[in-house]
This record gives structure tokens, sequence and C-alpha cells, in this order.
């Protein structure tokens, strides 16, 4: 049930996330309870995106992330769960590892912005749960993600 | 009906030697040398077991059926069609007119005799005679419980080949897997288990908790896999007599990848750390963890040598994946897989007899399952991705080391539909591909020892 939910959001979430960078209750994006994932996806951007068999972030990752810090300071009480994925080009065990490291590059950017490290944890699916179930290479970049999740 | 695989094994009771019928002169004995690349498959004829009354008549029939249909499968041996048979029925059982079974080109032929006890008990007799020769090559008989007979058919198709080809057969074995239903971005995954022809095939969970990679114990009727269950990914085991899972340790950071070493006392896995995959060993008596790599790269997807000395493993240390090998107690670890630049080289399986060792190479958007010897020489390629860009993944060895058996997933289309997952096993020699049929889509697989 809860990813059947996620990909929901996920769709809104792409096509809002140029256009809501302030973030937080009441913001451009509309009436989503302060604090909540609709809030996050909406008004902030809950994911970043990964190059291929790649963990490092990029420029407008560390600016998601960034938005991500600070709507965390704004909602004290939110923790989240980071859940990194790879692409399906991948053999089962080292995606599970590279998704892993995707989780921990976006937990450890983070806590360099000053999230406490009690409020963020990390999971890995692997190649288990794309976004996009399609077998190109748009569907892959979107799959390669690390997606904050609030618990 | 349901029994547990403990009393199932039990219910398993008595074999014995059947004297030599009627020695023939001697001459060159049938034997197939399996260790050369093609191989004429055998042709051979598998009778209908004989049996005195209707009951035992169909047991006959359908021994016959599993017997012929594991040696065809095996792609060493060719059953001829029963239509062509002249020699039938109890004269058989009496001696074989080899002339008859010459005639029809048979080298080799296999006759029975199924007999009901007065216990109620399956009494079933076998002898494979060499055609050519006149020749009995073994005579067994068993006795079982009568719902044991297909084990009783795998068990007497495995002595055929043993005695033939000089190596064990691997026709009693079974097959733990990941069943797969559903769409592709929220697929539900089931530990499952069959025969090792797709019979007696059962789910072991319900599907409400994703779960990956199950390997079998060489030793217990134990599987270690991959479970999130509560979505925390941890690796179990899970106990097929008794249907107990159980989480090994209570670490605060994903384990993953599990086998077995040799000789069952242990688990070999990955421990991500901070974000960073190493290879740790659990002794499963003490529960004490050491830690066998110490690298910043990705370290996963070990596996013992049968001797239990070294482990081989996959690590992106060098900027890609590549295989490694290493001393069990940890150490320095050497890189084995040198491909074409740019091949990366993931899931290696060390072969039961200590001989090769099994992979996935990932090439110019290509997959393929190949083999190398333990030094990384001599690699060849068995099996590939098709030109509609399918995937084949993760090689798990039959018992006697001489077959493969891996997944391979079709490409799914725009739309996210197709996606088709199924099992196949090849031949090290590269040959004989063939799809182990499963009730729903098929992924993860791991051949079991010979049943015990």
């Amino acid at each position: 049930m809860r990813f059947k939910i996620l990909s929901v959001i996920a769709v809104a979430g792409l096509v809002a996330a140029c256009a809501a960078p302030g973030g937080g209750a009441g913001g451009a994006g509309g009436s989503y309870a302060p604090g909540s994932q609709e809030d996050l996806a909406v008004n902030v951007g809950d994911r970043v995106l990964f190059d291929f068999d790649k963990y490092e972030l990029k420029q407008e990752s560390r600016y998601t992330l960034q938005q991500q810090a600070a709507w965390l300071a704004a909602n004290e009480g939110v923790n989240i769960t980071i859940e990194g994925h790879a692409d399906e080009r991948g053999t089962r065990e080292y995606n599970l590892a590279l998704g892993e490291r995707r989780a921990q590059a976006a937990a450890d950017y983070l806590m360099v912005l000053g999230v406490s490290k009690g409020r963020i944890s990390t999971v890995s699916y692997g190649k288990e749960r794309p976004e996009d179930p399609a077998s190109n290479e748009t569907a892959w970049a979107k799959n390669r993600r690390a997606v904050s999740v609030v618990k | 009906m349901t029994i547990s695989y403990r009393n199932f094994l039990k219910l398993f009771m008595m074999v014995a030697a059947l004297g030599i019928l009627s020695p023939g002169t001697s001459r060159a004995e049938l034997k197939i040398d399996i260790t050369r690349g093609v191989v004429e498959s055998v042709p051979l004829a598998v009778t209908d077991f004989f049996g005195e009354g209707k009951g035992e008549q169909d047991f006959g029939e359908k021994i016959a059926g599993v017997i012929a249909a594991d040696l065809e499968r095996s792609g060493l041996f060719a059953p001829i069609d029963k239509k062509a048979f002249i020699q039938s029925g109890k004269s058989l059982n009496i001696l074989p007119r080899f002339g008859d079974w010459r005639l029809i080109k048979a080298q080799a032929l296999v006759q029975g005799h199924v007999e009901m006890t007065v216990d109620g008990r399956l009494k079933v007799e076998f002898r494979l005679w060499d055609v050519y020769a006149e020749q009995q090559m073994v005579g067994l008989a068993y006795f079982s419980v009568p719902s044991n007979w297909r084990r009783v058919s795998h068990i007497i198709a495995d002595a055929i080949y043993e005695r033939i080809t000089g190596e064990k057969g691997y026709f009693d074995t079974r097959i733990v897997y990941i069943a797969e239903t559903g769409p592709k971005t929220r697929r539900v995954k089931r530990l499952a288990i069959m025969d090792q022809d797709g019979e007696n095939h059962r789910f072991l969970t319900d599907g409400t908790i994703l779960v990956l990679t199950p390997r079998f114990s060489p030793t217990l009727q134990e599987i270690t896999y991959l479970s999130y269950f509560n979505d925390i990914p941890r690796v179990y085991i899970f106990n097929i007599d008794s249907g107990r899972q159980e989480r090994l340790g209570d670490f605060p950071n994903m384990t993953f990848a599990p086998r077995f070493s040799p000789d069952g006392k242990g688990v070999i896995m990955s421990m991500s750390k901070d974000g960073n995959s190493d290879i740790y060993k659990m002794d499963l008596a003490t529960r004490k963890l050491t830690q066998l790599t110490t690298h910043s790269s990705i370290d996963t997807a070990p596996s013992y040598s049968p001797d239990g000395d070294s482990i081989a493993f996959e690590s992106d240390r060098s900027g890609t994946q590549q295989i490694y090998t290493t001393s069990s107690n940890g150490g320095k670890a050497t890189r084995i897989s040198f491909g074409p630049k740019r091949a990366r080289y993931a899931t290696p399986v060390w072969s039961p007899r200590g001989d090769w060792i099994a992979f996935t190479r990932i090439y110019g958007g290509n997959t393929a399952i190949g083999v190398m010897r333990t030094d990384g020489s001599g690699e060849r390629i068995l099996a590939q991705s098709t030109t509609r860009g399918d995937w084949v993944e993760g090689p798990t060895w039959a018992p006697n080391g001489r077959v493969l058996m891996y997944f391979r997933q079709e490409k799914a289309n725009k739309q996210g539909l197709g996606g088709k997952t199924r099992l196949f096993t090849i031949d090290i020699t590269g040959h004989n591909e063939r799809e182990v049929v499963s009730p729903v889509d098929a992924s993860d697989p791991a051949w079991s020892p010979l049943n015990p």
C-alpha cells in the first residue's frame, strides 16, 4: 500500500519541484499539512537522482537536500527514512549495496547541513522498487534515486 | 496432502542390490565421457515398469516417465518413443531379448518391476542393461511408501546417470527460488521450493514481506535469505520443516547476500556500515561475527570454496565490479577477473567440485553467465542475453558441478509491462539450455545438495 501512495506523490513531486523551493506550511504549493510527506514532496522535493553506478551528489541534489534540511529545521518533530534505489542494470546484491550508498550519501549531506543523526535512518531497496517499470533510459534515470520519506 | 519434509525423509526406507541376471559376453562397456564438449545423446529405452495389478501398472508407467524425463533433460540421453518397442510386459522381467532392442538402436535399456507389499509399501526394482554388451550394468530395489514414488524415480535416474557417466547424478534435488507476481513497481516476492523437475511445488512465504537471494544449507533443511520484515533488510534463516524464520544477529545496519559455509556451521554475508559494504562471517553456534574485508568499496556476494579455505566475492575497488578471492580468514584479496575492458563481473559462485567459479558478466549492455578457473583462467561464456535485450543473472550449481541454473528476465516495454522472469539450466559445456518451468515468474534460484 505504501508504495502505491508514494508513486502518486512522486509524480506530483516532479511537477512541483521547481515551482516551490520556499517550502514550509502554507507555501506556494498549497494546502498540505506541514511536516507531511505531501508537504515535503510538493513544496520541497523529496528525492535526489544519481548517474549510472554513481552515488556522488549532483549540484541540483545538493540544492534539494539544502531545502530538505531547512524544511526539517522548520518541522522539528519530523524524522525521515532515506530510501536508496538503483536501476535494473546491475546484479541484485550489488544494487542493494549501491542503494545503501546513495541513501547514505544523502543522509551524510543532511547531517553536514545540521540535521541531527537521530532524525535520519536509511534503507536500501536495490533494484526491487523501481519508480518507473519500463526498461529504458528515461525510466532508469528516475529509478536511480534516494527518497526522503517521513516516518 | 501435507507431510513435513522430515517425515517425508523417514518414509524412505531401504535399498538392496539385485543379483546379476545372465552375464553375457564381455564387450566394451557403455560409457559417456561428459567432460568432453559436444556429446551425442545415448539412445536409451525406458520401459514401463511391470506390475501385476492395475495400481502397480500405473505406478510402473509413471515411474518410467519420470526417469525418462530426467535423463532426457540432462541432454546426455535420448529416450526412444515407447511405440517403437518390440518387447514389453512380463517377458522383459525374465530377460531382455537384446536383438529386439538393438533393432530399434537402443544402447541402454531400463526395465523394472513394481509391487505393493502386504504392509502397504511400494517395492520398486530396476535393472539397467547395456544392450550391445548384453550385460546388466546395475540392478537395485527400493522400498518406500507409495506417495514417495517420484523420489524413488529420481533416485533411479541418478543411479543410471552415475553408472553410465561415472559422475554423481543431480535428479534427487530441489530448487529454492523467489516466485514473483504483480507489477514491477510493487513486485510481490515469495520464497518457493520445488523438485528440480518443477514438481511438488510449494510457496514457503505468503508475499507480504519482500524476500531475496535464498541459499540452501549444505547439511540441514534450512535456507538463508534476505527478508524485509518490518521494512528492515536483514539476513534470516528459514527452517523448511517447521516454517520457523529467525533473524541472524541484531545489527543496526543492513545485512545481505548470505551463503552457508560448506560445513553448514556458518554464514558468510555482507553488512553495510555508514553506507559501505564489507564481508563478514558468522559462526551459527556462537553467533560470533568476524569481519573479512575492510575496504571503502562495495564488497559483496561472497561464496565459499568447497573445502572452506577460500572465498570468492565481488568488489568495485578497482572502479567496477570484479571478482576476487581471499582466505576464509580474510587478508589479502586477489583479483581474478580480467575480461574485456569495461566488463563487470559479479555473483561468483564456487563449484561444489572446486574446479570452476561461475559468474554473471555485464558487458556492453549485455549480460552473460560464465565460468572461470579459480585463478581466473579459462573463462568461458555459457549463456547470454538475447538480441531482445533481456538480462541473465545469478548462477547456482547442481551438486555434481556439471549443470548451472540461473534466471533470465525479459525487458519491459514503455508501459512497464512484460519483463517475464524465468529459470533456465545449462551444461558447463555451454550446451543444452533448458527452461525450468515454474508456476509463476521465478528468479534467484538456489540448487539444493542431493536430498538426504
